[in-house]
């Protein structure tokens, strides 16, 4: 049992956990954050993806006391003041989720393929880039919809600031 | 996952200390194979020696053709490497193409060769680009490193601090994935030398780990090209089978993926 | 149609929670004191238990309860049942065998439940766990439901005598006999149907809270139907009478079928709760799901088709065995007999059809329904046997289909069903215009010339969904009643909250419901709430499976709507001094036709609840309730076409184009629709392509236990999908509707089949299609 402390969606938290924790567990645990979830026991599904000092990587195959140290953002941490992320407006305008348990991973994959790609992305990327991710109930089609719908608004979005 | 007792080495001396210090301590890298086979209950070490906050540990680095890739590169950064990518673009894409973009952004090239399970991608890589495999204490070459299946030449709290090749001239992995574990069902590298060397290296296949084809090597060596391998025969009785390939279909993988490589280099 | 009304595509309510992780799973629910359970199971697929033996697990750190088998029996809680009697075509009934919810006696299948260890954490409780000392004697095992009725094969259940459950038959055997022997040509063809795993994301979990100060149980669980549950566990299980336990089902991450079951965790967990003193959550790891999910399909079937010298069929002659697994699941015996047997005339005139269904006991989890049900394993059968005919006949596949379609409404099959409206050949057409069915040919030369064999293959199928009217299905065995319920509750305020025994996972109930109260009220949407999941707080309900929650679950809410509005018509003409009969409700307003005169629907709402001015005698309060039974099954139908590139020298197929043309009658929110036909089609393609659940048939040991050997549909397996839909509206309930939730998933798999055997020119080819399998019969074909 040790304190492991770290940057979660912008606050210090630090919570005492065995060594054995994975991150996905002290989120939900230990920070009531259960936005994230586990979907699978082999590192496949992706339901559980969380940034870790800005690039994306599955909380259940990191130890709590790993990240200790890191700045994590999670799905709760993703829209700010209220208004939902450019990722997040375009899952629900695209219908890019059913029963929503994938949702948190495919959302904060999205993010992140979006944040390398940017408006580059076509449609066999975003299928290539959703390897790590599992949906059993949109057949992705509205998921790679949603994905390239945000990508372009968030293209045009930065060359209206630019 | 069993209990286990977690400690961030500061350097290589220290990862090294706290591995010894310990009853039964495993070196921990990106841990994307180390930490899924805990959780699943079938590894059990008492103590975890993380080296991902190792400096030495980190970098590309290519001098020349000569090339270094510390043991803590992530797969998404030997990838995105645009010195590598001049020089060894095989070795980026074949690391494109390990796990998921997750999995790439954690796990490392030192913990991936140090776990050498046969259907990994690097140890294809390694074995047909004569790498150096170059740890705390020695260099050992690739062909002399990989020893079975999930076996390696590391000694007991011997640790891998990078690895390091010269960039062929010509190179290229193709890889068929299992339908559901997305790890190679088959990858072949091959790799050709400014001297006309051929080396093929065929991971996943195997049934002991990953191997070079002498048959191939010679045939492209004589002519570059995939027609080159029409004649060649692959002989399924050295490898794996299981529900999703047979060792016959296995076969015919490794010369279609030793084609697509060549096609590709 | 309004913009939040019925036929738009309003986005969903339910949304926001999800996209921003407040959603709220079981596994998401914490209370305090609650402490985690971990089962321990069988390693072996067949074995007596000898001794349990807990000495040294109950000293492990933070262990509070090690409970077992005996103590449970001795506490008198029931048997696991199977809720649909099936009677042999001898007349006997089914061989059920005794489906313990911990086995202290006799295992049957790897992942069967011996113990549960509850502890302060997950991970000392899995530590305790394994050292519970199980002494087992290891028993043969049989994984293969053909190879079980063998003689001289290891017995499951002494109750069903060579692992028989029943012999049932369908049809007419004699007239189609005499069919087949008039015959002009004869298909016949052996089709196994792939064992599937459901993979509903979210894994199932449940918290099992007993309050000893109110004798009270509260059960959270992952249910697509918490009132059945709650039945179920009352009343054969012995758990809590009705009233002493909820049932709560609150966000749940899909279901698929695998979350209608009550299973044994549910029951041990709540039981558990009370033994211990604790509250007691487990949640389900993947693994543990490989193991303990009833699986779908499964079943081998040798089929003849009879057809004259016109290419009419003439007569269908089936016989299937279907393998449910270790023990009798909730709805597996209804599964693969009138769900299934009961769809064999397709959309087919076929004046004569027999179906001879053996439903086996094997050594592997039980099977019960999976999306489709059924359906699916009646549509691969006929379309692959269509599509076979047609090459054999040298006719176009649409063309035999064409000449073969019921044409004329109300049209009775030979096996029960009564279709009521259709119209197939709309479907067909818009299908293969949509795929450009006429320029294959120039495709497939222009692939050909780069080393592919392309390949196009369609299927037509139907469906029997909104199930079910009640007294129909009791006259065919079922234990329940398969209305809907609702309750439509209007606040003093004009707000509108829908009580509905439907259950979304999914599906955005939250959404189509509230469209469907908006329509009719003319309210906006934000004003609807719909509550589900929740005994405590749903009168009553049935649940949501076999695309039932549109046609059965909105006609109730309809029939309610129904009321309240007659009601607040009532309110409206009395205080408009109007007549009744003249009262209009519109844009959430109480109008009087023809005149000026209106009330906004909140003041009648108001006026409903301060009762200061009502009609003589009627009661205060707006809120209105209504059970809804279907006249019939809804019929909807749809032909699917699919063209695949095979790469010959290694197998893989890549699926060009995938085209979908559906009749689901009214739509109330097309976009939604559409995301359920998206999933169905992946879950057909997975089946047809990738998925397989494997069981080592030397010692029953499941090989495909996690997604590193089960191959689930990833995105880069699929292409984008292209829609249509034909709509025939539905006359047997209120809004038209016929249901959507399934088609996908069985439209899609013989389609795709029918693609892959067109193009490498071998039909003896079996789901999945995987790389080596159409490798090998490439190579065979040449």
């Amino acid at each position: 049992m040790a304190k492991v402390k770290m940057t979660v969606n912008g606050r210090q938290v630090g919570s005492d956990c065995e060594d054995r924790t994975l991150l996905v567990h002290f989120l939900r645990d230990n920070l009531a954050l259960t936005g994230t979830h586990v979907g699978c026991d082999t590192t496949q599904c992706g339901a559980c993806v969380v940034h870790m000092d800005g690039r994306s990587v599955k909380s259940c195959t990191i130890l709590a006391a790993q990240a200790a140290g890191s700045t994590i953002t999670t799905i709760e941490g993703l829209a700010a003041n209220g208004e939902l992320h450019p990722v997040q407006a375009a899952f629900k305008a695209n219908h890019g989720l059913q029963c929503g348990f994938c949702t948190p991973g495919m959302v904060m994959t999205a993010v992140d393929m979006i944040r390398r790609h940017g408006a580059n992305l076509d449609e066999a990327t975003v299928r290539a880039e959703l390897d790590g991710n599992i949906c059993r109930c949109t057949g992705y089609h509205n998921i790679v919809k949603s994905i390239l719908a945000a990508a372009a608004e968030m293209a045009g979005a930065q060359q209206a600031a630019e | 996952m069993y209990a286990t007792n977690y400690h961030r080495a500061s350097s290589v001396q220290d990862a090294v200390k706290l591995q010894a210090g310990a009853d039964e301590g495993k070196y921990l890298s990106g841990g994307m194979t180390l930490i899924a086979t805990m959780k699943q209950r079938l590894a059990s070490p008492s103590d975890l020696v993380d080296l991902r906050h190792i400096p030495d540990l980190k970098g590309i680095s290519v001098n020349g053709k000569s090339v270094r890739i510390g043991a803590a590169v992530t797969h998404f950064d030997v990838a995105s490497s645009a010195e590598l990518k001049a020089v060894c673009p095989a070795i980026c894409d074949l690391a494109h193409h390990i796990g998921d973009p997750h999995v790439r952004h954690m796990g490392t090239i030192g913990g991936s060769v140090a776990n050498n399970d046969p259907a990994a991608d690097y140890p294809a890589a390694l074995l047909a680009l004569d790498a150096i495999v170059v740890t705390n204490a020695r260099g050992i070459k690739a062909a002399e490193f990989f020893t079975g299946l999930f076996e390696t030449a590391l000694e007991e709290g011997e640790m891998i601090v990078a690895i390091t090749f010269d960039a062929p001239q010509r190179a290229a992995y193709a890889k068929f994935r299992n339908p559901a574990s997305r790890y190679a069902m088959t990858g072949v590298f091959v790799a050709r030398r400014d001297n006309g060397d051929v080396r093929v290296a065929v991971t996943g296949a195997g049934a002991d780990g990953v191997f070079r084809h002498s048959g191939m090597e010679a045939a492209l060596a004589a002519n570059w090209s995939p027609d080159a391998l029409a004649g060649i025969a692959v002989n399924p009785s050295d490898l794996m089978a299981d529900i999703h390939a047979s060792s016959e279909y296995r076969a015919n993988l490794v010369k279609v993926m030793a084609k697509r490589a060549v096609a590709a280099s | 149609m309004g913009v939040e009304g019925i036929g738009a595509s309003v986005a969903r309510k339910e949304d926001k929670r999800f996209l921003t992780g407040k959603g709220r799973y079981t596994d998401d629910m914490s209370v305090p004191g609650m402490k985690y359970a971990f089962f321990v199971r069988s390693p072996y697929a067949h074995a007596k238990i000898k001794s349990i033996d807990m000495s040294a697990a109950k000293d492990m750190p933070g262990v509070i309860g090690i409970l077992e088998g005996k103590q449970l029996q001795a506490d008198a809680i029931g048997n696991i049942i199977c809720g649909w009697m099936i009677h042999s075509k001898d007349g006997s009934p089914m061989n059920m065998g005794v489906w313990r919810p911990l086995a202290h006696e006799t295992v049957r299948y790897v992942g069967d439940a011996v113990a549960i260890v509850v502890a302060d954490s997950l991970g000392e409780a899995r530590d305790a766990a394994e050292a519970v000392v199980v002494d087992y004697d290891v028993l043969p095992a049989v994984t293969e439901a053909v190879k079980a009725l063998e003689a001289g094969q290891p017995q499951l259940h002494p109750e069903a005598p060579n692992n028989l459950i029943f012999d049932w038959q369908i049809g007419d055997g004699a007239a189609t006999d005499k069919a087949i022997a008039e015959a002009a040509h004869v298909t016949e063809i052996t089709l196994r149907n792939n064992r599937l795993a459901p993979n509903p994301m979210e894994p199932r979990a449940t918290l099992g809270i007993y309050d000893s100060a109110e004798d009270h149980y509260t059960c959270y669980t992952t249910s697509q139907n918490p009132h059945v549950a709650r039945l179920v566990m009352s009343a054969f299980y012995n758990v809590a009478p009705e009233n002493k336990l909820r049932v709560i089902a609150p966000d749940v991450g899909g279901g698929f079928g695998s979350k209608i079951y009550i299973y044994p965790e549910e029951i041990v967990c709540l039981w558990a709760s009370k033994k211990t003193g604790v509250p007691v959550k487990w949640t389900c790891d993947r693994t543990e799901a490989f193991l303990t999910d009833a699986h779908g399909r499964d079943h081998v079937s040798t089929v003849k088709m009879a057809f004259d010298k016109d290419n009419r069929i003439i007569g269908l002659k089936v016989d299937t065995i279907a393998n449910l697994g270790a023990y009798m699941s909730l709805f597996s015996s209804a599964v693969p007999t009138y769900l299934y047997a009961t769809l064999l005339s397709g959309q087919y005139a076929i004046p004569a059809i027999h179906a001879n269904v053996r439903t086996v006991y094997t050594n592997t989890v039980p099977v019960d329904a999976y999306r489709g049900a059924g359906r699916p394993e009646a549509t691969y059968l006929l379309e692959r046997t269509m599509e076979t005919a047609a090459r054999e006949l040298g006719v176009s596949p649409a063309e035999l289909r064409r000449q073969n379609f019921v044409r004329t409404f109300p049209y009775q099959t030979p096996v029960i069903m009564n279709y009521d409206a259709g119209d197939y050949e709309a479907s067909l057409e818009a299908a293969m215009a949509s795929a450009d069915w006429n320029g294959f040919a120039a495709r497939k030369a222009e692939a050909a010339r780069r080393g592919k064999k392309r390949g196009i293959g369609m299927s037509c199928y139907i469906e029997a969904c909104g199930i079910a009217p009640s007294a129909a299905v009791g006259s065919l065995g079922a234990g329940v009643g398969l209305w809907e319920s609702a309750e439509v509750r209007v606040n003093a305020v004009g707000t509108i909250e829908v009580m509905t025994g439907s259950h979304s996972h999914g599906q955005g109930h939250e959404t189509t419901f509230a469209q469907l109260v908006a329509d009719r009220l003319g309210v906006p949407i934000d004003s609807v709430n719909i509550v589900h999941g929740d005994t405590d707080k749903v009168q009553m309900g049935m649940g949501t499976y076999g695309s039932r929650s549109g046609a059965v679950g909105m006609s109730a809410v309809v029939k309610a709507l129904d009321k309240v509005e007659a009601k607040a018509k009532k309110i409206a003409a009395h205080l408009m001094e109007a007549d009744e009969s003249d009262i209009v409700i519109e844009n959430g307003e109480l109008k009087v036709a023809g005149t000026d005169k209106t009330l906004p629907w909140f003041q009648v709402a108001l006026a409903a609840y301060t009762a200061h001015n009502l009609p003589a005698g009627m009661e205060p309060g707006l809120k209105e309730g209504a059970f809804y039974d279907p006249s019939n099954f809804t019929f909807p139908a749809g032909c699917y076409i699919c063209e695949v590139e095979v790469d010959p020298e290694t197998g893989v197929t890549d699926i060009i184009q995938f085209v979908a043309a559906d009749d689901f009658g009214n739509i109330i929110n097309p976009m939604i629709v559409e995301g359920q036909v998206h999933g169905g089609i992946a879950q057909g393609i997975g089946q047809a392509l990738l998925e397989n659940v494997h069981y080592d048939p030397q010692n029953g040991q499941l090989i495909t236990a996690s997604y590193m050997d089960y191959a689930m549909p990833r995105a880069d397996d699929l292409p984008s999908f292209k829609l249509s839909h034909q709509n025939t509206p539905c006359p047997s309930n209120p809004l038209g509707i016929k249901g959507c939730g399934e088609a996908g998933a069985i439209g899609s798999p013989p389609a795709l089949m029918n693609a892959i055997t067109d193009a490498i020119g071998n039909n003896s080819l079996t789901m999945p299609a995987t790389p080596q399998k159409v490798w090998a019969a490439l190579n065979a074909a040449n």
